[in-house]
């Protein structure tokens, strides 16, 4: 992502360099040359093709179709016979003033941020352990990985029938404890904090794997230098291992951004957004209007959608900004 | 400055890309016709995955495009997928030759424009229930012949009735039930168990109590519908039922009324297999309305449909499948499979020869009614939608009853107006 930037080459001008006299060995050389640069260009041609067949076909012609059905009305009749009217941004104005956007924007928002901060602290701390080397270190990382590992539709199953109110597992530690039982999905006070949990839980192990290669890549000879100097743990972790690791956190963490802000399907499983939209984010409540219910609302459900890819792609902006800075 | 000349060659590759990839789409409308009438494959979906092609539902439909003289390719969706796809495969010009669907979806269905009426094809439904066929009923035409149909009751556990010393025939409307609740609570058992799931099947199973206290679906906020709203959340308040109610499917809801601790479970005439295998002796009540009597109850169960082609000389080998699925033998097999109660008095009667216990269930589907008939149609799912987030929002306690509705009409009025 950082080999963008391309040193200047001297501007190629055959004018001026043939200049004055154009005999007829210059002019055969000239046009072998030509020919030479159109191959190798088409050789690059069919080198792109391939890419870029693929990006128009799964990225460009979706996001356009997208686009376009959040501009058309489409009802099931039109949505069929492919003739829905285009009405501009009614579907966005419809979106915007549905009760349940206020709500579903501030719990997405939430649910990333809180995650994310969970999930980033609690990677960072796991990576700083494991970098220790210690015996079955490498067993022990390879176990934080199961979450990855596992098929999303498992991991929300089981923290959903861990959750549950009459017969989770959770439920059952709280009477253990003496503590009183919560109502963990089907209150609307907690359903939310319950679906951020199972999230942290699932995001750890990314977060772990990609700070801990970073950590990796600081050179030894800092931290003996540091301890040389009687620099404690935290003081190493302050000024060594966190400074030099920024570059892979903020990688870590725009990742981590995008992927949650369009978590749908822990969320779908666990709660399908409720009770009362209480756990309802921008991504299930565009699966909701589009496929939740028997009569499709592909409109709206297409705004909702793309609102969502417009705020990834502010963060995405906001990354490179940063990136930038860095650099420069 | 980043060689203008690189990025204008990708700029043209993405434009062939992007052409290339049009000219697909253009060409795939003709690649759903197929061969032609003559013998050659015809599509067929259901919402049956339980069934796989060596079962008897799956014999019986390769049997029935033998008979008509072609093959038969059978494809398996899960109910909640096969409408959005029926929707897709008919917008790109490819739908399925013949399509069992549920029936809420039929009316979302022929709104699309995509279903033939069953007098254009020269279906016979004279011998089908009214009631049952009303849900496939559009202005006067119907669109497609029920398969079998089921509906909801009452499953109680007697072990556990009986050490509260409850006895069954005393519920009779409302009150008595939620006094047979609270003695079994109080013998240290669990109440009831049913599904206010935020999906249909939470609609589906709220509407026996919605109709059952004369609840109007046009009406979500009246008195009547907040009663039946606030005695399903008096339940969960008192501990009659589980909080969970509000995660469980129908299957959920089963397993816990299978658990053995429970006095009563709503379910389906679909689970009557399962009531065997429990291991406890079982009875099934219907259910009540407020005020005594039986309540009214949706009709669950699927429709074969033929969806329109482009081709139309496919609609004579269709109609012949479609007969062969719904004629009173093969009727039968199939609703002894399902658990189902068959549409026609024919073979309603047989059904009750063979089983007695499917009596209450034939009682039942005769009073119960379409969620989409007396000319609600595609007015339904804008209903049922804010009405199972009414459940939802009164049962958890985030609204009262009353207010869960009035936001619930307020959103259904918006979107049926």
């Amino acid at each position: 992502m950082t080999t963008a930037r391309v040193g200047h080459r001297p501007p190629r001008s055959p004018a001026a360099r043939s200049g004055a006299a154009g005999t007829a060995e210059e002019a055969e050389a000239r046009a072998l040359r030509r020919r030479r640069r159109l191959r190798s260009r088409l050789t690059a041609l069919a080198f792109l093709a391939p890419l870029a067949v693929y990006l128009g076909a799964f990225y460009v012609y979706p996001l356009y179709r997208n686009l376009d059905l959040s501009l058309r009305d489409y009802t099931v009749r039109s949505f069929v016979a492919g003739d829905a009217p285009f009405s501009g941004w009614d579907n966005f104005r419809t979106v915007l003033d549905d009760p349940t956007f206020g709500p579903a924007l501030r719990h997405t928002m939430l649910f990333t941020f809180v995650s994310i901060a969970f999930q980033y602290v609690l990677g960072l701390a796991l990576a700083v352990f494991f970098n220790r080397h210690f015996r079955l270190a490498g067993t022990l990382r390879a176990l934080f990985l199961i979450p990855w590992l596992l098929p999303l539709i498992v991991s929300a199953s089981t923290w959903s029938w861990m959750f549950n109110s009459e017969s989770g597992v959770i439920n059952y530690a709280l009477h253990l404890v003496g503590a009183s039982p919560v109502d963990w999905l089907t209150s609307p006070d907690w359903a939310l904090t319950s679906v951020v949990i199972a999230n942290i839980w699932i995001g750890i192990p990314f977060n772990l794997v990609i700070l801990y290669s970073g950590l990796q890549n600081i050179p030894a000879e800092l931290y003996e230098a540091a301890s040389l100097d009687g620099a404690s743990a935290w003081q190493q972790f302050r000024r060594i291992t966190f400074p030099l690791l920024r570059p892979v956190s903020a990688i870590t963490l725009l990742l981590g951004l995008v992927y949650t802000l369009k978590v749908f399907d822990l969320i779908w499983i666990m709660t399908k957004g409720g009770p009362d939209d209480s756990s309802s984010t921008l991504a299930t409540w565009s699966y909701q209007l589009g496929f939740g219910s028997l009569l499709p609302k592909f409109g709206p459900g297409a705004a909702v959608g793309n609102i969502l890819i417009l705020i990834a792609l502010v963060f995405g902006l906001l990354y490179i900004r940063v990136q930038r800075r860095q650099e420069a | 400055m980043r060689k203008p000349r690189r990025t204008l060659i990708t700029a043209i590759a993405a434009l062939g890309a992007l052409t290339s990839v049009a000219a697909c789409g253009g060409g795939s409308d003709s690649a759903g016709s197929g061969s032609g009438s003559t013998g050659g494959t015809y599509t067929f979906w259901d919402p049956y995955p339980q069934f796989d092609a060596s079962s008897a539902w799956g014999k019986l439909v390769a049997k029935c495009g033998t008979d008509a003289g072609v093959t038969v390719k059978r494809t398996a969706y899960d109910t909640t997928d096969l409408g959005n796809k029926a929707l897709l495969a008919a917008q790109q010009g490819n739908a399925p030759d013949v399509m069992l669907v549920d029936n809420p979806v039929v009316s979302t269905l022929v709104e699309a424009g995509i279903l033939n009426k069953t007098s254009d094809l020269g279906l016979d439904t004279a011998s089908i229930q009214k009631n049952i066929i009303g849900a496939g009923t559009i202005d006067g035409a119907s669109y497609g012949v029920p398969i079998g149909a089921n509906t909801l009751a009452l499953y109680y556990n007697k072990k556990v009735l009986s050490a509260a010393k409850v006895d069954p025939a005393s519920v009779k409307d409302w009150a008595s039930l939620t006094a047979a609740l609270k003695k079994v609570r109080a013998a240290g058992k669990k109440g009831i168990t049913f599904s206010a799931i935020n999906t249909e099947e939470g609609s589906f199973q709220f509407l026996p109590w919605f109709w059952g206290a004369g609840g109007d679906l046009t009406k979500l906020n009246s008195a009547k519908g907040v009663a039946a709203l606030t005695l399903w959340k008096d339940w969960v308040d008192e501990g009659y039922a589980p909080k969970d109610v509000l995660q469980n499917t129908q299957t959920t809801s089963w397993q816990e009324f299978a658990t053995g601790e429970y006095a009563f479970g709503e379910n389906g005439t679909w689970q009557l297999g399962n009531a065997e295998k429990a291991g406890f002796g079982y009875g099934v009540l219907s259910i009540p309305a407020q005020n005594g009597g039986s309540a009214p109850v949706p009709t669950g169960g699927e429709f074969v449909t033929v969806p329109v082609q482009k081709d139309t000389g496919r609609y004579d080998v269709s109609k012949k499948i479609v007969t062969c699925l719904t004629n009173s033998a093969n009727l039968l097999a199939t609703d002894t499979t399902l658990a189902y109660v068959a549409p026609t008095a024919a073979v309603q009667s047989e059904q009750v020869k063979a089983d007695p216990a499917l009596k209450p269930w034939i009682d039942a589907v005769a009073s119960a009614r379409g969620r989409t008939s007396g000319g609600l149609g595609t007015k339904y799912p804008v209903i049922s939608q804010p009405m199972w987030t009414a459940v939802q929002s009164a049962v958890s306690g985030a609204k009262s009853p009353q207010e869960a509705l009035d936001t619930a009409q307020s959103a259904a009025g918006k979107g049926t107006s």
